[in-house]
């Protein structure tokens, strides 16, 4: 049933909704339906697509280093993930007990988060170099090299936004039940394990989400750290996308084809996360 | 070890001093990459790939010339400018017109409002390289490669996030309200400007917050959308560091790397209680 206050304001759409919407279509909507349309075409600008069915994605699919970045980025995710939460969980968890000095603590490891991809590629391009020139090696040394860089780069840059996240949660937990299993006679591993990690289930899925895509969509530290290399073995899946349709002529249809694959396994792999761990959710 | 009788029992620690000492260490170690950054700002490039944990002495100090060097090759200030235009810019416009449109959605509440707002959530799955291509093509079409054409872009492609936070504070908001001041003769545009704004004030607050993070340090969408002869944002002119043939000039790239991360340490000090309120209110989409 329709408000009063509905009713009136239905007739403002002009000025509330269209607006967002207007650019909405020509920031997304637009894009997106001819992206769509053209992973079907071979194409060197949008006006002179010409229809070829399937062949970008076959070629897509046939491309040995676009299934490379595919299982880099997935390993690459997966140990992100596991390592920004074990370890933004354990720092939440202790800095909201009480010692002295936890909310500037909480400010240093946030800090990291605040500064842009291409910047923290950079600083950690410094580091790492530096400390690999005593073996006469750098970054670009090998694919494990570079894994290992981004993994401690995207580690340093996240573990204080997830830790905000699962303070927020641990703060907002009922005291009253953390309360009875210690009167129950619950020591400190089975409060943690039996009672706080279950009732944390909200933020733990909140926090996998959010490092699940991130990993996947990563492309700025990627670009400034490795730059793919060596020869493009260090590339991840944002990357392979970004260089088949900027460095190769002829081969735009292919990239898009590849972002349309890659854009439906984002896709995916959030649904199924998200229905996995919010399974896992229970009532205080 | 006196004060710890007055903590909840369940907050307590055992040797409250050593996790203080723990962490102190900790953070030490997470600030260094930056400090170190800092440090080889001050000197020669020849230095900085040599030995980069050595500090400045007689021979390697090279006073401001790898902040003068990096400012003249990327024209620093000027992207800095930039920058803060489209940054103010754009996040001004989708606070604006995203906390209108979802009061629309919510209070209109029929199946455009429906399609609208499902449209939206579908905008926050979809990752940037699907579009890339033809964004940056179509916003040339339409002649918005210009910041300000960035700041429509912008409303356009982040629209998904700011409606759907908006949208859950607005269904939380009762509409009694908005209904006597209709009977009392207000307009539409007066009320929402006069009774809904101020009670959504928190959580624009938060959108700022993250729609600004976003926005300040993007990089690939205006590095494809704009004219890059005529301007640069921070994040593409430290790129643009970064020679064709892969060689980077390291003095000129720690002082602009000092001068990038400067504004952002100072602007987290001021406004921290916002920044982490942001943080959580954008955690609740999950």
């Amino acid at each position: 049933m329709i408000t009063m206050v509905g009713k009136s304001i239905r007739r403002w759409w002009a000025l509330f909704a269209l607006p967002t919407f207007a650019a909405f279509i020509i920031g997304f909507l637009l894009p997106f339906i001819l992206g769509v349309y053209l992973s079907f075409c071979k194409f060197t600008t949008v006006t002179d697509a010409r229809p070829v069915g399937l062949r970008n994605y076959r070629v897509a699919l046939q491309d040995k280093e676009f299934w490379h970045a595919m299982g880099y980025t997935t390993a690459f995710t997966i140990v992100t993930t596991i390592i920004i939460n074990v370890v933004a969980f354990a720092i939440a968890y202790m800095l909201t007990k009480a010692f002295k000095g936890t909310n500037v603590f909480r400010s240093v490891f946030f800090m990291p988060n605040l500064i842009g991809g291409i910047i923290l590629g950079y600083v950690w391009l410094l580091l790492l170099n530096g400390v690999l020139a005593h073996w006469a090696r750098s970054i670009t040394y090998s694919s494990t090299y570079g894994f290992w860089g981004m993994v401690m780069l995207l580690c340093w840059q996240q573990i204080g936004y997830m830790m905000i996240i699962y303070v927020a949660g641990l703060q907002s937990l009922p005291t009253d039940v953390i309360e009875a299993a210690e009167v129950d006679g619950a020591n400190g591993r089975q409060r943690l394990f039996n009672v706080i990690i279950p009732l944390m289930m909200p933020s733990i899925t909140v926090c996998t989400f959010l490092t699940v895509t991130n990993g996947f969509k990563m492309y700025d530290q990627n670009l400034a750290l490795t730059n793919g290399a060596p020869s493009n073995t260090s590339e991840l899946v944002a990357l392979n996308i970004y260089r088949t349709f900027y460095g190769r002529i002829g081969f735009e249809g292919v990239g898009q084809a590849k972002a349309v694959v890659f854009f439906i396994i984002v896709a995916v792999v959030a649904l199924i996360q998200n229905r996995l761990t919010s399974s896992k959710e229970v009532q205080a | 070890m006196n004060d710890e009788k007055e903590i909840d029992a369940s907050e307590r620690v055992h040797h409250p001093w050593a996790w203080t000492v723990f962490f102190t260490i900790l953070s030490l170690i997470w600030i260094y990459p930056i400090v170190l950054v800092f440090i080889n700002s001050f000197k020669k490039k020849v230095y900085i790939s040599k030995n980069a944990f050595s500090l400045p002495n007689k021979d390697s100090f090279a006073g401001w010339e790898n902040y003068t060097t990096g400012i003249e090759r990327t024209n620093l200030i000027g992207s800095f400018g930039w920058t803060v235009f489209i940054t103010v810019g754009a996040v001004a416009l989708i606070l604006l017109c995203c906390s209108m449109c979802a009061w629309w959605i919510v209070r209109v509440n029929n199946w455009v409002a429906k399609l609208l707002y499902t449209l939206f959530l579908f905008n926050m799955i979809v990752p940037f390289q699907m579009v890339m291509f033809t964004l940056s093509k179509l916003a040339d079409m339409l002649g918005l490669n210009t910041p300000w054409g960035l700041w429509i872009v912008y409303l356009g492609f982040g629209a998904g996030l700011a409606v759907f936070i908006f949208t859950g504070v607005v269904k939380g908001i009762p509409q009694e309200l908005e209904e006597s001041a209709m009977i009392d003769g207000a307009s539409v545009p007066r009320i929402f400007f006069n009774i809904v704004v101020p009670i959504m004030r928190p959580s624009i607050i938060s959108v700022a917050i993250l729609e600004t993070m976003w926005i300040w340090n993007d990089y690939l969408l205006p590095y494809l959308t704009l004219d890059l002869n005529k301007y640069k944002t921070m994040s593409i002119a430290v790129q643009y560091l970064k020679g064709g043939y892969g060689s980077v000039d390291m003095g000129a790239m720690m002082g602009c790397l000092v001068l990038a991360i400067l504004p952002i340490i100072i602007f987290y000090l001021i406004c921290q209680k916002y920044i982490v309120k942001g943080v959580i209110a954008g955690a609740v989409k999950g």
